[in-house]
């Protein structure tokens, strides 16, 4: 087989190019992506943890950056990513038990994982926008 | 991780199921999953609480024993739940020779980071209790 599919380069499955994306499929490469994306963030939780264990320049040094504005472009980013992570999560834990399979349940769930991060990430800017006194 | 648990004897005995760490890992990634649903919650609850607060009010608030405690679990439970689904990434996206060395240095780069991440929290929340 192996020798066969090399001589004439047949396309491996699935052919993911050829399908259209469903939010099924999109959530799925989604909670993998978030899951990269959020790990790189996670380096940058320990460089504000050393930072701050370094003392107050160095803190502020770090608060300035992410103060700023790719900073808080990239914290946005972060939070949406974490909550698409979470609740995407929650949903494969659901999975686990053998609940939420059919097909209606799964675009139920699908669409509650959009909303549900979309809305706790307004909220949870809201939340600190207010408490900082910025708005 | 014992990755017979959810195996039969008869099953075990005929070699049927899982020949490798596939069950554990699975296993790890659910329990790990499980625990940085209120972890990071409260993680995110507390930095959202500390907007806009001054760099002696983080310190001090760091330096409380139950939020290095969970800082310390945070820590720990995020990077091995990073570590197991890096591993999984590049399992079935990378079938060059670079495979082992990206599966060695994720691995790697998961526990420094996290020995990095509980030596700075220690050292602040030491930093404070002695300050007191």
């Amino acid at each position: 087989m192996e020798h066969f599919s090399s001589k004439h380069m047949r396309p491996l499955s699935p052919n993911i190019q050829i399908y259209r994306p469903q939010l099924t499929s999109v959530l799925s490469i989604a909670n993998r992506i978030t899951g990269v994306f959020l790990s790189a963030c996670a380096v940058i939780l320990v460089i504000w943890l050393i930072a701050a264990a370094s003392g107050p320049d160095a803190y502020l040094r770090f608060h300035d950056i992410i103060a700023s504005w790719p900073g808080q472009i990239l914290l946005l980013a972060a939070t949406f990513a974490f909550f698409l992570h979470l609740c995407g999560g929650i949903r494969h834990l659901v999975w686990d038990t053998v609940r939420g399979f059919e097909l209606r349940q799964i675009y139920v769930s699908g669409w509650i994982v959009v909303v549900a991060s979309v809305v706790l990430t307004v909220v949870c800017w809201s939340a600190s926008l207010l408490i900082a006194g910025k708005v | 991780m014992d990755g017979h648990r959810f195996r039969s004897p008869l099953g075990r005995a005929m070699g049927l199921g899982s020949a490798k760490a596939g069950f554990g890992h699975w296993w790890t990634e659910r329990i790990t999953a499980v625990a940085l649903i209120p972890l990071s919650i409260w993680f995110i609850a507390s930095l959202i609480a500390h907007s806009g607060s001054s760099y002696e009010a983080f310190i001090g608030w760091i330096g409380s024993p139950i939020t290095a405690v969970l800082m310390v679990l945070l820590l720990t439970t995020l990077f091995w739940h990073a570590a197991l689904g890096l591993q999984v990434v590049v399992e079935d996206y990378v079938h060059s020779g670079v495979k082992i060395w990206l599966l060695l240095a994720t691995r790697f780069a998961c526990f420094a980071l996290a020995a990095a991440g509980i030596v700075a929290t220690l050292r602040v929340a030491i930093g404070v209790w002695t300050a007191a």
